[in-house]
C-alpha cells in the first residue's frame, strides 16, 4: 500500500515537462514516467528555513538601493494557503523580478533596455500566522526572449515557496490580469488551460494605497494533506 | 474551503543574482557530528551538454538519521547547527559543489530503514517542473535493502548512486535524458 501523506497533484494542474513550444524543453524534459515515491519522513519533512533571518526591507524592492527605481510602484500581497484553505504560516517567499524596462539584473539578460541601478529585483517575505505576504515593488516590463519569431515574455515575477515539506516545494510565476501577452506565450500556456487563471493576480482595490501604489492579490495554493493518515 | 493548487513554472535563466542570499553550499559547520563529505552534483541534458544554468537543492536527516524538522517526532538527537538544507546553482561546468555530512538512516514507514540518502530537487529553465530525485552512496551494505532501490530495475538503478571519487568526493552526474536518464520520483 502507496502511503500518501500529501494529496498527488489532480492530472490537469501543472504543465506537461515536454511542451514542445517552449524551446528549452525537449532536450530537458525526462521521457521516462517518475517513479511514485510511498511519502516517508524524507519527503513529509523539509526545509522550513525558520532561522533564517530576513532584513527589515527584503520585501520592499523599492528601497534596497541608494534611490528609488522607476517604474510603476505596487503592492503584491496574498496568502499562502493548503488546498484546504488552511493558512501555511511563516512560510517564506522568495521572489525575482526584472525592472520597469523588461531587463534582468544578472549577466546572462542581453536584452537591449537599460538596467536601473536602483532596482535589483530579488525580494523575500515570511508570511504571518495566517499565511499572509506582502511586497512593494515595482511592475516588471515585457522581454523579448527569443524563443520564436518575435517572441515576447509576459509582464511576470517569479515566486519560490517551500512549504511545509520536500514534497510541497513549488516555483512558479505571477502574471497581470489581461496582459494580452499571455495569449501568446508557451510558458503560461504549457499549463493545463483549465488552471492557467490560477497564475494570474487579481487587481486589488482595497489593497491599494491611495496616492502612492495600486495593488494585486496573489494567492498561493499548495498541496494538502489527506485527511486520514494511512498508519 | 477547498482551494485549487496552484501550477508550477520554470525557474527561468535569471534567478541567480536574486536567489543567491541564501545560498548553502556547506551544510556543516565544524561541531556538527557525523562523517565529513564533500558531494558533487553535475547537470546533463539529453544530448548528454552540462547545464550550466540549473539549480540545486538537497535536504538531509542528520547522522542519527534525523531531520530537523517538526514532523520527525523520533527521540533521536537533533544538532542545532544543522537543518540539512543546501542549494546551489550550477557552474559553468554543470556542477554543483556540497560540504555535508552523510546522513543516517531513516525508517521506512512499513517498518525498518531506508538506505542512507539524500533528497534532491532539480530546477532549470526547461524545465517547467521541479525534479526530484535521490542520491545513495555506491557500495553502502545498507543499500540491499533499501525499498526505493529494490523497487527500479536493476539498470536503472545505477543513476541513483553516487560515486566516490580518487579524492573521497562523492560524484553523482544527473542526466535529465538521453541513454542514462536518471530515475525521478513523483513525491
Amino acid at each position: 500500500m502507496t502511503r500518501e501523506i500529501y494529496r498527488r497533484p489532480p492530472g490537469d494542474t501543472h504543465p506537461p515537462n515536454l511542451s514542445p513550444a517552449y524551446k528549452s524543453t525537449p532536450g530537458r524534459a525526462p521521457r521516462q514516467a517518475p517513479v511514485a515515491l510511498p511519502h516517508t519522513l524524507s519527503e513529509v519533512t523539509g526545509p522550513l528555513l525558520a532561522t533564517e533571518r530576513l532584513d527589515a526591507l527584503e520585501n520592499d524592492l523599492t528601497r534596497q538601493r541608494m534611490g528609488e527605481p522607476l517604474g510603476e510602484r505596487i503592492v503584491v500581497q496574498g496568502r499562502v494557503l493548503d488546498e484546504d484553505g488552511k493558512p501555511v504560516p511563516q512560510a517564506l517567499v522568495e521572489i525575482w523580478q526584472c525592472n520597469a524596462a523588461g531587463r534582468y539584473h544578472h549577466p546572462g539578460d542581453q536584452h537591449d533596455a537599460p538596467l536601473d541601478p536602483n532596482f535589483y529585483g530579488g525580494g523575500r517575505a515570511r508570511a504571518d500566522a495566517e499565511g499572509r505576504y506582502h511586497f512593494i515593488t515595482i511592475k516588471p516590463g515585457a522581454y523579448p526572449w527569443k524563443n520564436h519569431h518575435n517572441a515576447w515574455r509576459p509582464a511576470h515575477i517569479h515566486f519560490s515557496l517551500f512549504g511545509p515539506a520536500f514534497a510541497t516545494r513549488l516555483i512558479t510565476q505571477m502574471y497581470f490580469p489581461g496582459d494580452p501577452l499571455l495569449a501568446f506565450d508557451p510558458i503560461y500556456n504549457a499549463v493545463p488551460e483549465g488552471a492557467r487563471h490560477r497564475l494570474q493576480a487579481a487587481f486589488d482595490m482595497e489593497a491599494t494605497r491611495p496616492e502612492w501604489a495600486l495593488a494585486y492579490r496573489f494567492d498561493i495554493v499548495l498541496r494538502g494533506r489527506n485527511a486520514t493518515p494511512m498508519e | 474551503m477547498s482551494k485549487e493548487l496552484t501550477p508550477s513554472q520554470t525557474i527561468g535563466p535569471f534567478y541567480f543574482g536574486t536567489l543567491i542570499k541564501s545560498y548553502r553550499y556547506d551544510l556543516a559547520p565544524p561541531g556538527v557530528a557525523g562523517e565529513r563529505i564533500d558531494i558533487v552534483l553535475s547537470l546533463h541534458d539529453a544530448d548528454g551538454a552540462v547545464v550550466p544554468d540549473g539549480l540545486f537543492e538537497i535536504w538531509q536527516a542528520n547522522s542519527h538519521g534525523r531531520y530537523n524538522h517538526p514532523e520527525d517526532r523520533r527521540n533521536l538527537p537533533l544538532d542545532p547547527c544543522f537543518d540539512g538544507f543546501g542549494r546551489a546553482s550550477t557552474y559553468t561546468d554543470g556542477c554543483s559543489h556540497f560540504s555535508t555530512i552523510k546522513p543516517g538512516r531513516v525508517p521506512w514507514p512499513e517498518g525498518g530503514l531506508q538506505a542512507p540518502h539524500v533528497n534532491v530537487s532539480i530546477f532549470a529553465r526547461g524545465l517547467l517542473n521541479r525534479l526530484a530525485t535521490r542520491l545513495y552512496f555506491e557500495g553502502d551494505p545498507a543499500n540491499a535493502e533499501d525499498p526505493v532501490l529494490k523497487s527500479i530495475e536493476p539498470k536503472r538503478r545505477a543513476t541513483l548512486l553516487a560515486k566516490r571519487d580518487a579524492k573521497g568526493t562523492w560524484r553523482l552526474p544527473i542526466h535529465l535524458g538521453g541513454p542514462n536518464e536518471t530515475v525521478f520520483f513523483d513525491c
